[in-house]
Parts: C-alpha cells; sequence; structure tokens
C-alpha cells in the first residue's frame, strides 16, 4: 500500500520517472493491479497513468506489458475512482501517437470508455471524455472508431451537465472528432450538438468558450451546408460580443471560426458583415501580436475574394490602414505571405479599391516584398500576384510613380501599361507626370522595340509635344 | 368539092395527127406538169399553213404577253406587299430595341447594378460598424469593471477574513495597539477593520447559517447588487427579514475548516 502510494507521488514528478523507469517499476505495478484492495488498485492505476503520461516509450511499455486488456475489462466493473484512474490511464497512452492510440482501440478501450460516459459520476465522465478526445485526435480512422462505438450521443449530453470541466472537455472532444472529415462532423451536427453549443458562447467561462469555439468552426470548416447550419444557430451577433474577451485564444477561436464560415459563399460572408463583424475583426487585428492574427487576416482576405461590394466593405471598415500595419510589424514570412494575398484579394477588383490600396503605400511595400531575397518563396511568389493583380487595376497615378524606379522588368511593363491607359485622356495628370519627373525616367528605360513595352513607351510618348520628349531623351 | 373534101381530110388528118401530137406531148409533160402541179400545190399548202402558224403564233404571243404582265403585275404587288410588312417590321423592331433598351437599362440600373443602394447599404454597414464598436467597447467596460468589482470584493473579504483572524491585535485603552500607532496622525485601515469585527466563538451553528447577516464595512467598498455574505462583520442592519432563521440542527461541534 505505501508502496504504491510512494510510487504515485513520485511519478507525480517528472525527475523522479527516469529513476522509477530505471527500476523496473512498471513490472512491479501491473500485478498490484490485480491485488484485492480497491485503493491499492486505484492508486496502481494513478502511477501508472502519470508514468505513461510523461513519454512516449513508457506509454510504449504499458502497452507490451498487456496491462490494457486488464485495464478495460476491470472497467466495467470497479468503482468510480479506479474508473477515472483507468481513464487517466488510457487517456495518457493514447495521447502520444496514432499506434499506441490504435493499440487501445483494439483491446476494446473505445466500447469501455463510451460505457463510462454513462455514469452518474461526473469524475468520470470527464476523464472517459478526455481519453476520446485524445484518441479521436490523431486521425479519421481512430475518430470514427469513437463515433462508431456511440460516443457522439452521450458526449452531447455532457455538454449539458452543470460541471464546468466536464462541458469543457466534452466541447473539445467533439471539437477533435468533427475535424477531419465532413461526414464526421456531419454525425456530430445530427446529434444537435450546434444547439448546444450556441448556448454555451454566453457562458462566462473562458477556457469553455475557447473549446465551444474550436468545435463550431471545426465543424463549419468542411462543407456550405455545415456552415450554414452554424449560422442558423444565430451565434453571430453574440460571437462578435466575444472578440472582446480578455482571453486571447477565445478571440483567436472566434476569428476562426469566421473565418470557415467565410470561406464558403459570398452569402455566409453578407451575413458576417451585416452583423458588424468586419469592425470587430479589424479591431481585434490592431489588438494582437503574432501568430494570432492569422486567422483575422485569412478572414478578411475571403470576405474581399468573394465579390467587390464586399471588398468595398472591408475597405470601408478600416481594413487596408490594418493590414498595412500587419505587414509592417510581423516578422514571420507565413503571416506576411497571408498579409499580402489578402491585399491583392482587396485591390484586385476594380479601379476604386485599388485605388484604397495604392493611397496606404502598400504597392512599393510589396514590391519590397517581392525583391527581399531573405523572403520565402511562398512570401515571393504571393506578393509578386498581389503586386501585379492590383497594378492591372491600378488608375491612381502617384501611387504608381515609386513603382517606375528599380523594379523588375515583369513589373515594370504593367505599370507602363497602366500609364499609357491613363495619360491619353487626362491632360492634369500628364502634366504631373512630367514635373514629377516621371517621363524622364520612363526614356531611360531600355525595351527591345516590338514588346509590348516599347509600344506602351511609344504611346505615352505620343501623348506628349515632341520637343519636351526630345528634350528629355538628350538629357 | 373534091378539094374541100381533100382539105378537110387533110385537115381532118392534121387533126388527128395534131390531136395524137398533142396527146403525145400532153402525155410527155404530163408527168412534169404534175409534178409542177404538185410543187405548185404543196408550196400554196405551205404557204397556207405557214400563214396559220404565224396568225397562231401571233395569238399565241398576245395571250403570253397577256398572261405575264398579269403574272408580273400580280407579282410586283405582292412584293410592294412583303416590302412594306418588312419595312413596318423592320420599324416596329427598331421600335422596340429602343423599348428594350430603355427597359435593360432601367432593370439593371435599379434592380441589379443599384448605385444608390449600393451607396446606401456601404453608408449603412460603415455605421453600423461604428455602432458595433461602440457597443463593444461599452460591453467591454462592463465587463471590465464587473471583474474589478469582483476582484475587489475579493479583496475586500480577504482582509475582513485577516481583522478576524488579528483580533487580538486591537488597540485598548492601556496599550494602542499595533496599527494605531501614536505617530500615524489617523488609526489604520487595519484598526477600523478590527474595532469592526465581531468574534464569535466557534458554535454550534453550521457555517452555513451566518449567510444571513448582511453588511459591508470600508468606505472604498462599491455598492453593488450582489450581497456577500461576511459572517465575522457587526451587524449593520438586522437579519434580512425575507429568509427564516432556522433553529440550528444539533449536530456535533463542527471544525470550522478555513
Amino acid at each position: 500500500m505505501q508502496f504504491v502510494q510512494t510510487v504515485a507521488d513520485l511519478a507525480s514528478r517528472p525527475q523522479n520517472i527516469e529513476m522509477l523507469q530505471n527500476a523496473g517499476v512498471m513490472s512491479m505495478l501491473r500485478p498490484l493491479m490485480l491485488d484485492v484492495v480497491p485503493s491499492i488498485q486505484q492508486t496502481a492505476a494513478l502511477a501508472l497513468g502519470r508514468l505513461a503520461d510523461h513519454s512516449d516509450d513508457l506509454a510504449e511499455a504499458v502497452v507490451k506489458e498487456d496491462i490494457l486488456p486488464q485495464l478495460v475489462h476491470s472497467l466495467a466493473s470497479q468503482n468510480r475512482f479506479y474508473k477515472k484512474a483507468a481513464a487517466f490511464v488510457l487517456r495518457a497512452v493514447a495521447k502520444h501517437s496514432p499506434e499506441l492510440s490504435q493499440a487501445v482501440v483494439a483491446c476494446g478501450g473505445v466500447d469501455a470508455l463510451v460505457l463510462c460516459l454513462e455514469e452518474f459520476d461526473p469524475g468520470v465522465k470527464e476523464a472517459a471524455a478526455w481519453a476520446l478526445g485524445f484518441i479521436a485526435r490523431h486521425n479519421a480512422l481512430l475518430s470514427q472508431s469513437v463515433v462508431d462505438a456511440g460516443a457522439v450521443p452521450l458526449l452531447v449530453l455532457c455538454l449539458l451537465e452543470p460541471e464546468m470541466a466536464l462541458k469543457r472537455i466534452a466541447a473539445s472532444t467533439l471539437s477533435d472528432i468533427s475535424k477531419h472529415t465532413p461526414e464526421l462532423a456531419q454525425t456530430v451536427v445530427d446529434c444537435g450538438a450546434i444547439a448546444h453549443l450556441a448556448q454555451m458562447i454566453l457562458n462566462p467561462d473562458a477556457k469553455l468558450k475557447r473549446q465551444v469555439f474550436s468545435a463550431l468552426s471545426q465543424i463549419s470548416k468542411h462543407s456550405v451546408s455545415l456552415a450554414e447550419m452554424v449560422i442558423e444557430a444565430e451565434i453571430f451577433p453574440a460571437a462578435v460580443a466575444c472578440l472582446r474577451d480578455p482571453d486571447e485564444y477565445v478571440r483567436k477561436n472566434v476569428t476562426t471560426l469566421m473565418r470557415e464560415v467565410v470561406k464558403h459563399t459570398p452569402e455566409l460572408s453578407q451575413v458576417i458583415v451585416n452583423c458588424g463583424g468586419m469592425a470587430a475583426v479589424i479591431d481585434y487585428l490592431g489588438n494582437c501580436r503574432g501568430n494570432l492574427r492569422l486567422p483575422a487576416i485569412m478572414m478578411l482576405g475571403y470576405v474581399a475574394a468573394h465579390s467587390e461590394n464586399l471588398a468595398m466593405a472591408v475597405i470601408l471598415s478600416k481594413g487596408v490602414p490594418q493590414l498595412a500595419l500587419c505587414l509592417s510589424e510581423e516578422s514571420e514570412h507565413h503571416i506576411k505571405a497571408a498579409t499580402a494575398w489578402s491585399i491583392g484579394q482587396i485591390g484586385h477588383h476594380t479601379p476604386e479599391h485599388a485605388k484604397a490600396v495604392a493611397t496606404a503605400h502598400l504597392l512599393p511595400k510589396l514590391l519590397e516584398l517581392y525583391m527581399d531575397a531573405n523572403s520565402s518563396e511562398d512570401l515571393q511568389a504571393k506578393s509578386k500576384k498581389a503586386l501585379k493583380s492590383v497594378l492591372q487595376k491600378c488608375t491612381y497615378l502617384p501611387g504608381l510613380e515609386p513603382l517606375l524606379y528599380d523594379v523588375p522588368s515583369n513589373i515594370l511593363k504593367h505599370v507602363v501599361c497602366q500609364f499609357s491607359k491613363v495619360l491619353p485622356h487626362d491632360s492634369k495628370a500628364r502634366r504631373l507626370f512630367v514635373t514629377s519627373g516621371g517621363l524622364k525616367k520612363l526614356q531611360e528605360i531600355e525595351a527591345e522595340p516590338g514588346s509590348l513595352l516599347q509600344e506602351h513607351i511609344n504611346a505615352i510618348n505620343s501623348c506628349f509635344p515632341e520637343e519636351i520628349v526630345s528634350a528629355l531623351t538628350i538629357n | 368539092d373534091m378539094a374541100e373534101l381533100l382539105k378537110i381530110k387533110s385537115e381532118a388528118e392534121d387533126f388527128q395527127s395534131e390531136y395524137f401530137y398533142r396527146n403525145s406531148q400532153a402525155e410527155e409533160k404530163r408527168q412534169k406538169e404534175n409534178q409542177a402541179a404538185t410543187q405548185i400545190q404543196s408550196w400554196f399548202r405551205a404557204c397556207k399553213v405557214r400563214a396559220y402558224f404565224s396568225h397562231l403564233h401571233k395569238k399565241a404571243v398576245i395571250i403570253q404577253k397577256i398572261w405575264r404582265g398579269f403574272t408580273a403585275r400580280a407579282r410586283f404587288r405582292q412584293m410592294v406587299k412583303a416590302a412594306y410588312f418588312i419595312m413596318k417590321m423592320n420599324f416596329y423592331e427598331e421600335m422596340a430595341v429602343r423599348i428594350q433598351r430603355r427597359w435593360r437599362g432601367f432593370f439593371v440600373r435599379k434592380y441589379i447594378h443599384n448605385f444608390y443602394a449600393r451607396k446606401s447599404y456601404l453608408e449603412g454597414l460603415f455605421r453600423k460598424n461604428e455602432l458595433v464598436r461602440r457597443e463593444l467597447d461599452e460591453l467591454e467596460e462592463l465587463q471590465k469593471r464587473e471583474r474589478d468589482c469582483l476582484e475587489m470584493v475579493k479583496e475586500q473579504t480577504a482582509k475582513v477574513y485577516q481583522a478576524y483572524r488579528l483580533h487580538h491585535l486591537l488597540s485598548t485603552k492601556q496599550c494602542p495597539g499595533v496599527f494605531n500607532s501614536p505617530f500615524r496622525s489617523a488609526p489604520h485601515e487595519m484598526e477600523q477593520l478590527l474595532r469592526q469585527v465581531k468574534y464569535q466563538a466557534p458554535t454550534r451553528l453550521a457555517p452555513g447559517g451566518r449567510a444571513c447577516l448582511l453588511g459591508m464595512p470600508g468606505p472604498a467598498a462599491p455598492s453593488f447588487s450582489g450581497t456577500l455574505g461576511s459572517p465575522w462583520i457587526k451587524t449593520t442592519q438586522t437579519r434580512c427579514s425575507s429568509r427564516p432563521i432556522l433553529p440550528p440542527i444539533g449536530s456535533k461541534k463542527q471544525q470550522v475548516r478555513w
């Protein structure tokens, strides 16, 4: 008895575990689990759980010693403390890798855990739900086995229990199950999970809200119909309020949910824009830093990509200055690449949009990102694409001017093309072009005769009187 | 008479020979004359027939001329009708195109790419964004204030509890307490709390029964709707009348676990 208790206490500290492992404690604990006294069994199981939790070789050792079938078998019969400890062991084993989870499933662990879910004691339910969550997290096959054992309706019932910890774990398990494939998400939805999750949005507990939003976003990411069902639960005005929660992960998960919903169709984006989601997201972007910004940036990009109305809505909500700030403040390449992509989606619709992008001085920045040798390939590709698509619609000449200097020729031809479209019609722009030295720079560009670039240059030169052009060429 | 008889006989012989000669001549020429007669007759018949044909021909031409004129005029009338019809249809089409053009322009401008609707939508969106921002700010403010309230209440209860445990440090007339140093201008707030704390020896009353005592010490405590049961503070009010006090259940003396 003492031995077991000491082992359990020692195992709660990670430093001791090495020593315990060397002392071969695993094989000693195994017969103790078959002991008559229930408290010894429980403490032995607890010690095993802590050991397995620590590292995956220990967990593998647990599997190899054939402790699992024994645990599963006794799960059906014992009292609730034992069940909690046994579920803890299963969870500790399953969390390390898919193979270990497969081992747990193979010895019937899932069915036993589902039986535990039907118990009255909330601690047992929580431990069982947590173990199921870890099993389902790894891949779709394991989630399917969890669902096949009929866990989902029980988990949804757990959501309704008054204990906060149980609700949290149930929400996180549902989130892990539904993240793999649309069919699994559909199963979760069919048990009526969305309504309960939607009610829990107004709960003050921060960790619960994290899990709830994560679950909703995993459900809605798979298909349009699932996203529509999530929207029909009328979460949106309430979810926007949660964007000011003090907990940053709650905010991040809300923006992730918005992103997953928005990426499917324009109508869904319209719903979110109409309830004022844009303003809240842009304020959120201003308040947070680093990786937390990524879902918000992608959400803005997806909204703007659908139609030019929505892109105009993003611009109106002061999205473009905020994205410019993100671009300058962030140093991670993948975040910058996402920002460049979003800017491209906003600016490529009409000259109005391109003008909004150009006035925020984003074109030189995008050029810089493209030219920078340190940028990753993804960043370069995205900034080039964004730059090209915005340039093709940009008629705002003061924004285009800085781009005449030090640009590679593939960008230059677009810039010159835009000039050649606007200058023949606008006399004030022509005057400005000459006085700001643009015409001079244009003459210095060497282009192969017959190429498109040369044609554009000729077109521009023909808008001006001969003397000016020749004077500048000589100089 | 013989002379006349000879003459008549020779005339008769001449006549016979003449007759014979003429017959033989006629016989010889019969073929030729026959042929000639046939030729003449055939030529005449040919003329007759030709005349008849030309007559027929002329009449046929007249008939054909009249017929062709008739048909041509009919066709012409038809062509005129068709041309008129086509002109009318062109005119109608032109008018229909004008109507459709106007209608399509109107329809597209009003229902599909309604500029004013879009403008008012964007303005409305802008206002809604402002509204949402303001409301969210207020909400955040409210939540923050609530959280601060709870924090303060927690702090205050902690202090009161501490005062309860340190009740013995209250200053007496003889000896000023730790918190009531003579060098201070006014007693420390702990001193105030100590004065307010009512020490109770642990009694048989279960800790939950004291929850009916109300009252909140401290000048800085904000007033809010929650009531906090501080069982150690001297009551400033009598016990709340809405909850009847149950007599203590006779139970063993309980350890008051803090």
